[in-house]
């Protein structure tokens, strides 16, 4: 295995999550101004799923 | 700010609407508008604004001339059924709190400050993603190291709350110092556009006899059907020009309720004048509102963006104290050195 690919993996591992998290927190944000009450909806999941991610570590052993 | 409705509301400082038969007949604008003077002997009308959530409602505003200072204006609610009062706008509690968040009682410069300190909080955030590679690269995300030192489990919190909420807390801060520079738009706006709008009749004098104001709105509608009003600027506010109202028509959906079309009128006729776009940056002005406040997706979103608000609290907490541990870890280091210096320096 080169060096190259493993420092990609760890970059993946990094800031893989966090890059869904945003790109879905910021589709929430707008969903609420732009698609009516379907992007209402979405943005309780998209803005909220931080919110659910931090209950999932503190409850997690 | 988030409930400021809502805190208002039990608080009793929102007005309470009776409730009308359906298809009632309201009255005329003009009706509320003499209400109004009325009401206040000796003021002028500046503006006249419609709640998008209640429409059996007409909020005045009034002071005793149309230049005179903005924190002075009274603004009060109408039944637009009756023309009876039912109640001030803009006072109570929640006024202070959002004169404390916007300007801190200190007018513009209050304001600047407030702009200058969001555009420190997003460079604080990006400096905080800058850091979070180096301190997680060997852990997995949300990685909470519980048996370790308490430092070591305020640093994983710290990251993991940190860069769930990176995108919300850009916008809320962007949005943020768009909303303190929104004066500095507005005059922009003024001194160009409006200006223009108005250049044509330029040294006319402010209408002595104003035209009707159910003309003025009927007018004004028929520019733009399927919108309805959100105000009307009286001549001579900022709103408009010395010689003509300025109505704002506005959609029915979040964004485009914020997206307000000016038709301006001649303020003795009552025929439209011009017609115009809102330029870009006010645009961007009136769209950033709701995405600093949250307050565009029902209670759902409200009570998200008030937990998410904890969060960022609590990275800015833990920051502070991560930042202080730190530095009392240097300093103890450094006295030992010098110590460990000074005791070879005498054995020497």
């Amino acid at each position: 295995m080169s060096k190259v690919p493993q420092h990609r993996a760890t970059w993946r591992r990094v800031f893989g999550a966090p890059i869904v998290i945003g790109v879905l927190s910021l589709a929430g944000l707008l969903s609420a101004l732009l698609a009516g009450d379907p992007g209402r909806y979405f943005s309780w999941f998209g803005v909220g799923l931080p919110i659910a991610i931090a209950a999932w570590a503190y409850c997690r052993k | 700010m988030i409930f400021h409705h809502e805190i208002d509301e039990a608080l009793g400082y929102a007005p309470k609407m009776d409730v009308h038969v359906p298809g009632a007949p309201k009255l005329s604008l003009d009706a509320i508008g003499r209400a109004a003077i009325t009401d206040h002997p000796g003021s002028v009308l500046l503006y006249m604004a419609w709640d998008k959530d209640e429409p059996g409602m007409v909020s005045t505003f009034t002071n005793t001339s149309v230049t005179s200072d903005p924190q002075t204006t009274v603004v009060k609610a109408f039944d637009a059924y009756t023309a009876k009062p039912v109640g001030l706008l803009g006072t109570g509690p929640m006024l202070v709190m959002l004169r404390l968040h916007t300007d801190m009682y200190l007018g513009l410069p209050g304001k600047w400050f407030m702009g200058i300190m969001g555009f420190l909080f997003m460079i604080a955030i990006i400096s905080g993603v800058v850091l979070y590679w180096p301190f997680t690269r060997r852990l997995n995300f949300a990685a909470i190291r519980k048996q370790k030192s308490r430092r070591v489990l305020w640093l994983d919190w710290h990251n993991l709350l940190g860069v769930v909420t990176i995108v919300w807390a850009l916008v809320v801060g962007g949005t943020g110092v768009i909303n303190a520079y929104a004066e500095v738009m507005l005059g922009i706006w003024q001194r160009n556009e409006l200006a223009a709008m108005a250049a044509p009749y330029a040294g006319k004098p402010t209408p002595a006899q104003l035209a009707s104001l159910d003309k003025v709105l009927g007018n004004a509608m028929k520019v733009a059907p399927g919108m309805d009003p959100a105000f009307i600027a009286f001549p001579g506010t900022p709103f408009t020009s010395t010689h003509h109202f300025a109505v704002f028509l506005r959609g029915d959906t979040p964004l485009t309720s914020r997206l307000v079309k000016p038709v301006l009128l001649d303020g003795e006729t009552g025929e439209v004048s011009d017609t115009s776009e809102l330029p870009t940056y006010l645009k961007a002005v009136l769209v950033s509102q709701p995405l600093h406040f949250g307050d565009y997706g029902g209670m759902p979103l409200k009570i998200i963006w008030a937990l998410l608000t904890v969060f960022t609290i609590i990275v800015l907490g833990s920051g502070l104290y991560l930042w202080a541990v730190k530095r009392s870890k240097v300093r103890r280091g450094a006295r030992l050195s010098a110590g460990a210096q000074a005791a070879i320096g005498s054995s020497s």
